[in-house]
């Protein structure tokens, strides 16, 4: 965003970056920024917060009456990514000849329509369907036990993004069964990978890939680099 | 730490281009500025083109849609927030909203949206891609982008 922001006022149009990485936003000192210490992948800070998003736009836009620049000014508030998974009900098991992914991945299928449905859009699709995400479960369950990934037949053929449409899938799923205020910038990602049996399928499967020895980038980018 | 404090500490670690001699534009007025968005947040509009996971490309967004996709391959941030609200990563509509209130003179008919995964020696949106989007802009008036990052 910073290198853009220099070409953009290259080329005859004045910027304003929302940064969120303070130490490379002080390297590549774009001409304005507003650094804002929020949620990575929140850069306006709030969802369904329209006071608070239009709070962002004013202390960005007021960066335009500087005679000279560069200058970098940061949002007095600081929002921490939450780290408390959200609650979030998963379906009970009736199956025990199934992985105990599959059915899960099964059971949260309306709720995820329901998501689409309001919506119009997801983001899943990248690898596979949504039909086709209890299948993938379940191969990468048969990884974890054993099979080798490289036969084992990766719907898609492509590790990440299979792994980015399962919790995709997840994700928008429980964003339509949990109450509340907008869950926190990593509470779903921890409810995922710590509370859903989805979650713990795509980090043996992702551990069992590593261990086989294959390249990093397969396997590294199945999950968030910390886990 | 948790996962954003890693990542802001990898981050911190990139390799950074610098800027010898700095562009600097003074805008007209912001009651008067035609305002456009650049997200890097890979977002495309549903029937435009996916991102790849080594897109250096980029993709204009008509200011009327709201049917967009987040197409960014990193799985080390937040994508949950852009779903339950777009405006925390695209704030369309609140540019909207200071139009109606006369902050901003007007939103421009055509939004940016890069991969923020690029990489590290970013040539190809430092010399070719990100030029060619900002004429883009350029060409439909813009005075003023304001740049989201995720």
């Amino acid at each position: 965003m910073c290198v853009l922001a220099h070409v953009f006022e290259a080329a005859g149009i004045a910027t304003i970056v929302l940064s969120s990485i303070r130490e490379m936003t002080a390297k590549v000192a774009p001409p304005r920024a507003l650094h804002c210490e929020f949620p990575l992948g929140r850069p306006l800070g709030r969802p369904n917060d329209a006071a608070f998003q239009h709070d962002v736009l004013a202390r960005a836009f007021a960066l335009l009456d500087a005679q000279s620049g560069p200058v970098r000014v940061e949002h007095p508030e600081v929002i921490e990514a939450d780290e408390q998974p959200v609650a979030c009900a998963l379906p009970a098991r009736f199956d025990p000849n199934l992985p105990p992914a599959v059915e899960e991945a099964r059971g949260l299928r309306k709720a995820y329509d329901r998501a689409l449905a309001r919506r119009g859009v997801s983001s899943v699709g990248r690898a596979i369907t949504a039909d086709e995400v209890p299948d993938a479960l379940r191969v990468l369950d048969a990884i974890v036990n054993g099979d080798d990934w490289a036969t084992a037949g990766i719907p898609g053929g492509n590790t990440v993004a299979l792994c980015h449409d399962i919790r995709t899938y997840y994700e928008e799923a429980a964003l339509e069964l949990v109450d509340g205020p907008p869950p926190g910038g990593r509470a779903m990602e921890d409810w995922f990978f710590e509370r859903t049996e989805a979650g713990a399928t795509v980090l043996a499967a992702r551990a069992a890939i590593r261990e086989s020895g294959a390249k990093f980038p397969i396997w590294f980018y199945m999950t968030p680099g910390q886990r | 730490m948790n996962g954003d404090q890693v990542m802001r500490a990898h981050s911190a670690t990139l390799p950074a281009p610098t800027f010898s001699n700095p562009a600097w534009v003074t805008p007209k007025p912001l009651a008067q500025a035609k305002v456009a968005i650049v997200t890097s947040a890979a977002l495309y509009a549903v029937g435009d083109e996916s991102f790849s996971a080594t897109d250096t490309g980029y993709r204009l967004i008509g200011s009327e849609r709201r049917d967009l996709i987040m197409g960014h391959w990193s799985p080390n941030f937040d994508h949950t927030g852009i779903k339950i609200d777009l405006n925390v990563v695209y704030p369309i509509d609140r540019l909207e909203e200071l139009v109606q209130r006369g902050i901003i003179g007007s939103v421009a008919p055509r939004h940016v949206s890069f991969a923020g995964n690029q990489p590290d020696d970013l040539a190809t949106v430092r010399l070719d891609t990100g030029p060619a989007a900002a004429d883009e802009l350029r060409q439909d008036g813009v005075d003023v982008v304001i740049l989201t990052p995720v």
